[in-house]
């Protein structure tokens, strides 16, 4: 069996390529998911990326995968029970200040293998230069009753949950929720978001 | 089919902490990660195919006016998985820098020219054999601040997504004896018996003669139909 290629930092110079907004290529990906006729609760994620000096990455990537509002996918291989429409995939430059945010629908339910029914949550991966891999993260919603019961969330130590957890923000208009990437905790800064080994 | 993605094969990716990449020292984290399981969200991936890639994407030298300067090549190659199996309509992007190494990127200021016939970003979705194909130019070495004299190999950048979210990868494809490998600090992340598998080779066969020379590279993606041997 061949061996799977190795990972490389996605650089400094991606926009161009892959968020070419300020460029001339079309666009393929962007931070709104949300399509005509799509159910499902509208939401804003919004937050900063940060390194381990607290200072935000204005060369990261951030990029979401998620389910449609009744937990099913627009997967590659066309799985059942996806939204009309709607992709689940988002990707997003943030700004000079680290800052992002996308706009999409709130999640359903997915199942683990083995059935039990996992809280609503978006899978993260983020690039940057200085990065040799991307790191994985989950996204939760704060306000959510079955974080509780979650297979996942258990896994992280208790005091650390949080970390993924998506914070409800103020009202008025579409839902905010705020959700900030920590890649590395500074000698006194914030905790650094729990990453994961996908 | 189920397809599988074993954790033992992503262990060939280079550490998030590796400080002869100066700037991975605060972007790596100091936790430990914790293992994801694969539930469905990771099992899956998004769907993009042709109907996202214009005429051309797949063609860097004949997005501008003119011609760009440097030396036209064809880099092309198969998206497989660990089975050796070909990925069908997956979206490739790739991006690089221009014959005198610099990158069109506003925030690139590299003492180098630009070229307005050259712009260095490309896209193609591999065919039924996991096949793809571009026509671009030889990028230059590029120069950047990481240590002393510091300058990268040549390189194109790919990102690719492969069938799930755990297939996805960003990876930069190099070029055939490089005299910078051994200086370069991305490149020399990754333990070396694995380092092969980002250098093309040269094709004669494919060479176009009179035209312009070929470069070869598989790209292999995390992912088997095989039984698993760990959970």
């Amino acid at each position: 069996m061949p061996g799977i290629t190795p990972s490389q930092t996605v650089g400094p110079f991606y926009a161009y390529c892959l968020t070419p907004t300020k460029y001339k290529l079309h666009e393929i990906f962007t931070n709104d998911l949300v399509v005509p006729g799509i159910e499902g609760e509208k939401i804003r994620i919004e937050g900063r990326v940060l390194d381990g000096d607290n200072v935000g990455l204005p060369d990261a990537m951030v990029e979401i995968w998620q389910a449609d509002a009744k937990g099913g996918f627009a997967h590659a291989q066309g799985h059942k029970g996806a939204n009309t429409g709607f992709k689940g995939f988002g990707r997003v430059e943030p700004d000079n200040e680290g800052k992002y945010h996308f706009v999409t629908i709130k999640p359903g339910r997915v199942k683990t293998p083995d059935g039990k029914l996992q809280a609503p949550h978006i899978d993260v991966a983020v690039f940057a230069r200085g990065m040799l891999k991307h790191l994985v993260t989950r996204i939760y919603f704060g306000d959510e009753a079955s974080n509780k019961d979650d297979p996942v969330l258990q896994l992280v130590p208790a005091d650390r949950r949080d970390t993924l957890i998506a914070k409800p923000q103020g009202n008025g208009g579409d839902k905010v929720y705020r959700f900030d990437i920590r890649i590395q905790e500074g000698p006194k800064g914030p905790r650094e978001t729990q990453f994961f080994e996908a | 089919m189920t397809m599988h993605f074993p954790r033992e094969s992503a262990k060939v990716h280079p550490p998030s902490l590796f400080p002869f990449y100066v700037s991975t020292v605060k972007r790596a984290p100091k936790r430990p990660l914790i293992i994801l399981p694969h539930t469905e969200t990771e099992l899956t991936g998004p769907a993009y195919g042709h109907e996202v890639v214009q005429p051309g994407d797949s063609d860097l030298t004949t997005q501008h006016e003119a011609a760009p300067l440097g030396q036209r090549i064809i880099v092309a190659g198969r998206v497989l998985d660990e089975d050796g199996r070909p990925v069908p309509n997956t979206l490739i992007e790739i991006w690089q820098a221009n014959a005198a190494g610099r990158y069109v990127h506003i925030n690139d200021q590299h003492d180098a020219p630009l070229d307005p016939n050259f712009s260095g970003a490309g896209r193609v979705v591999t065919d039924d054999e996991g096949r793809y194909r571009f026509i671009t130019i030889r990028p230059g070495a590029y120069s950047w601040q990481n240590h002393e004299n510091a300058w990268r190999p040549a390189h194109i950048h790919f990102s690719l997504f492969g069938p799930s979210f755990l297939s996805r990868i960003v990876t930069q494809m190099y070029f055939p004896d490089d005299p910078l490998f051994d200086y370069d600090p991305m490149f020399t992340s990754v333990e070396p018996s694995a380092r092969k598998r980002m250098v093309s080779h040269f094709s004669l066969e494919h060479t176009i003669p009179e035209w312009g020379l070929a470069f070869e590279w598989d790209i292999v993606l995390r992912g088997t139909n095989a039984t698993p041997t760990e959970q």
